[in-house]
């Protein structure tokens, strides 16, 4: 059994600190079950003021229309959209995180997982709004679902890449919902069985769905998790495709290009595991969970982060080679005259993309900068900040100098309403994110027991041990009786 | 209800928990089930569980989704209404990839979280009794089914012996939320425990 568990000591450990399992339990169980401290509060009540504006702003909008965006039709997507695509791509580190992480056996997701999979969920919900809100006559919202009516019966359009965006992205929601879902039963289980007040033991009880950890349970539960996350592995990269077929399905010069798919993949990722540094630098800090959301945990991401990002940067080069050697005059002039040009009314943006996504990650090649948390938590905001960037060159400097000069405007910019909605988008996401740092386990409690022998630190020192015996010392030490 | 009797004992290190589940196995009681606190792998194949099959039926809800997909989009496009978008064919099947795909996650992963739900009679509201609060916890809790053959406090000493500690007999009634999985369990295979020593 113990060789079993060998792990490289080139690895550092993943939990520090002396600890077994019940501690893992108390150190991980502790933030849900103390009353919340000032800072929360502070944070919850500012989260919930900016959702409020939202709320206002979207009620604006409602009213009298996406004109009040300063929309026009020329111009027909700007913030929203770029805000739609910006959110969803911040939900693909959750699932990177839990799907394809695990498929790839990488211990060190277990520290982070729980965290990246609800900010993955609560990222898909404010994206969805998005698209809804924008389209204008929300009562009518769900003509896009397919359903028989009294219009022919007129179906949807299954050709088109804004309906397979309403599938990708609804069947993303609910495939990351019961991931992390799943993986939740357990830990309420343990929070149940520790609850001291009936409430709580109740409120818990429900939530566990009865949870007792039966071996078939968890062998059901293993085989569970291995197949969603295979199903999801997949999902993730098809969502972010087909928000980029958005675009990429289209004529428009600057959107009509094979790169998409590939390219808003690797910068999904990217933006997405800036908000997981983000959230987890200040988390782990507020929390007390050093020990479990180690600095090699951040160090990792931000490996990620500049690998990503100089994916991102390649595909940003190659586009622009393409647009030249492409001899596609619309194209090229998308690019020279929209882009390129700093002084056209447009151009500050693409700078801005480049500087915060490109250039900016390559600090990360140094290990100190990678484990400095100032260093991390200032990169992961100009990440974020570069990939918003990112979506609004995508569409507004494609669109607002197309085809016909006659139907240029470079009179958008946003509006207070506009912004209102994109703020309170960051209202509702950090409402949700302080309510469930509040009442569930952020870090995945079983999900660390199980690799706590094996990464754990106080374990990995006695591995060393056990890695320079003999293989008659280690029967001797570790073997067990087996009996006649 | 009809009252069953059990004996429990608690374990805190797998390696002890390993070879008791095997002489337990090899002295003929008849273990009920063992709670943890996280997945011990292998601890399913030791106590002679068979494999889920979890995965069959999650391919079956797959294909499943992959033909109300295709079925439906090719009958709503070809059949019930047919639209010429600028001449193209009106089964366009390449642009239905999308959709179909999706579909065919959408129903494997619902189909599959609601089977495990219903296999494991898991459900909001759902309250079991689980012998120890502690096998959430750090414990793991292995708990033997008296019969009518079981001698009580050869049973309990048995378990103290294999490394058991707070070995206490517990009284439940009987009923689904026990669960059942003897019908799961293989024969301990004497034979091929001898030729893997």
């Amino acid at each position: 059994m113990a060789l079993l568990r060998y792990e490289s000591q080139v690895r550092a450990p993943l939990v520090e600190g002396d600890k077994d399992y019940h501690q893992v339990t108390e150190d991980i169980c502790r933030p849900v079950e103390a009353k919340p401290t000032r800072a929360w509060w502070i944070g919850f009540t500012v989260s919930v003021l900016f959702l409020i504006f939202g709320i206002v702003s979207v009620t604006m909008e409602v009213i009298y229309g996406t004109g009040q965006w300063n929309l026009n039709k020329t111009i027909g997507w700007g913030w929203d959209i770029t805000n739609f695509v910006w959110w969803i791509g911040i939900g693909h580190a959750g699932t990177l995180i839990s799907a394809i992480l695990l498929l790839f056996r990488q211990g060190w997701r277990t520290g982070v997982n729980r965290a990246a999979e609800a900010m993955t969920i609560f990222a898909v919900i404010c994206a969805g709004q998005f698209p809804i809100w924008h389209m204008g006559r929300v009562w009518n919202a769900f003509f896009v679902l397919p359903y028989p009516n009294t219009r022919g019966p007129l179906w949807v359009n299954f050709n088109s890449p804004l309906l397979w965006d309403v599938f990708a992205i609804s069947t993303y929601f609910t495939v990351s919902l019961l991931f992390w879902y799943s993986g939740l039963i357990p830990d309420l289980a343990t929070l149940r069985d520790r609850a001291k007040k009936k409430w709580r033991k109740m409120l818990y009880g429900v939530a566990a769905f009865g949870w007792t950890g039966s071996t078939k349970h968890w062998q059901r539960h293993e085989a569970l998790s291995l197949v969603l996350a295979g199903l999801s592995t997949p999902l993730v990269l098809s969502v972010h495709t087909i928000v980029s077929f958005d675009f990429a399905t289209s004529v428009v010069p600057g959107w009509h290009t094979t790169i998409f798919p590939p390219y808003f993949v690797a910068g999904a990722i990217f933006s997405g595991f800036a908000m997981v540094q983000t959230l987890l630098v200040v988390t782990r800090k507020v929390l007390g969970l050093e020990e479990y959301i180690t600095l090699e945990h951040i160090d990792v991401m931000n490996k990620i982060i500049v690998l990503t990002g100089s994916i991102v940067g390649i595909a940003y080069l190659t586009e622009l080679f393409m647009a030249w050697y492409g001899a596609n005059q619309y194209e090229w002039a998308a690019f020279k005259d929209n882009r390129l040009d700093l002084f056209s009314p447009y151009g500050w943006s693409y700078w801005i993309m480049m500087g915060c996504n490109v250039l900016s990650p390559q600090i990360f090649w140094f290990r100190k900068m990678r484990r400095n948390l100032v260093v991390t938590f200032f990169m992961s905001i100009l990440v974020n900040i570069g990939m918003w960037f990112e979506r609004f060159v995508i569409i507004v400097t494609s669109v607002y100098r197309e085809y016909l000069p006659s139907a240029w405007s470079t009179y958008y910019s946003p509006t207070i309403w506009e912004a209102g909605f994109y703020l309170g988008t960051f209202g509702l996401f950090f409402t949700c994110y302080f309510l469930f740092a509040k009442f569930f386990p952020v870090i995945a409690i079983a999900e660390i027991k199980h690799i706590l022998k094996r990464s754990g630190e106080n374990y990995k020192e006695k591995m060393d041990e056990i890695e320079h015996e003999t293989t008659e010392e280690f029967a001797e030490k570790h073997g067990h009786d087996h009996g006649a | 209800m009809a009252v069953k009797k059990f004996i429990t004992g608690n374990f805190y290190e797998e390696a002890v928990l390993f070879p008791a589940v095997k002489k337990t196995r090899r002295a003929g009681y008849k273990i009920h089930d063992i709670f943890t606190p996280f997945p011990i792998h292998g601890l399913d194949k030791a106590m002679g569980l068979r494999d889920t099959s979890l995965h069959t039926a999650g391919f079956i809800y797959a294909i499943s989704g992959t033909a109300t997909a295709v079925g439906f989009i090719t009958w709503a496009l070809t059949v019930d209404w047919q639209i010429n978008f600028g001449g193209k064919p009106f089964f366009a099947l390449p642009a239905w990839i999308p959709i179909t795909f999706e579909l065919t996650v959408l129903f494997a992963a619902v189909g599959m979280v609601l089977t495990f739900c219903y296999l494991c009679q898991l459900a909001p509201f759902v309250k079991k009794d689980h012998f120890n609060l502690r096998s959430t916890d750090d414990t793991f809790v292995m708990v033997l089914e008296c019969t009518d053959k079981t001698n009580e406090a050869d049973a309990m000493s048995f378990l103290q012996s294999l490394g058991a500690s707070e070995v206490q007999v517990q009284y439940k009634e009987t009923g689904w939320w026990l669960g059942r999985y003897d019908k799961d369990t293989k024969r301990f295979e004497r034979k091929a425990e001898v030729a893997a020593q």
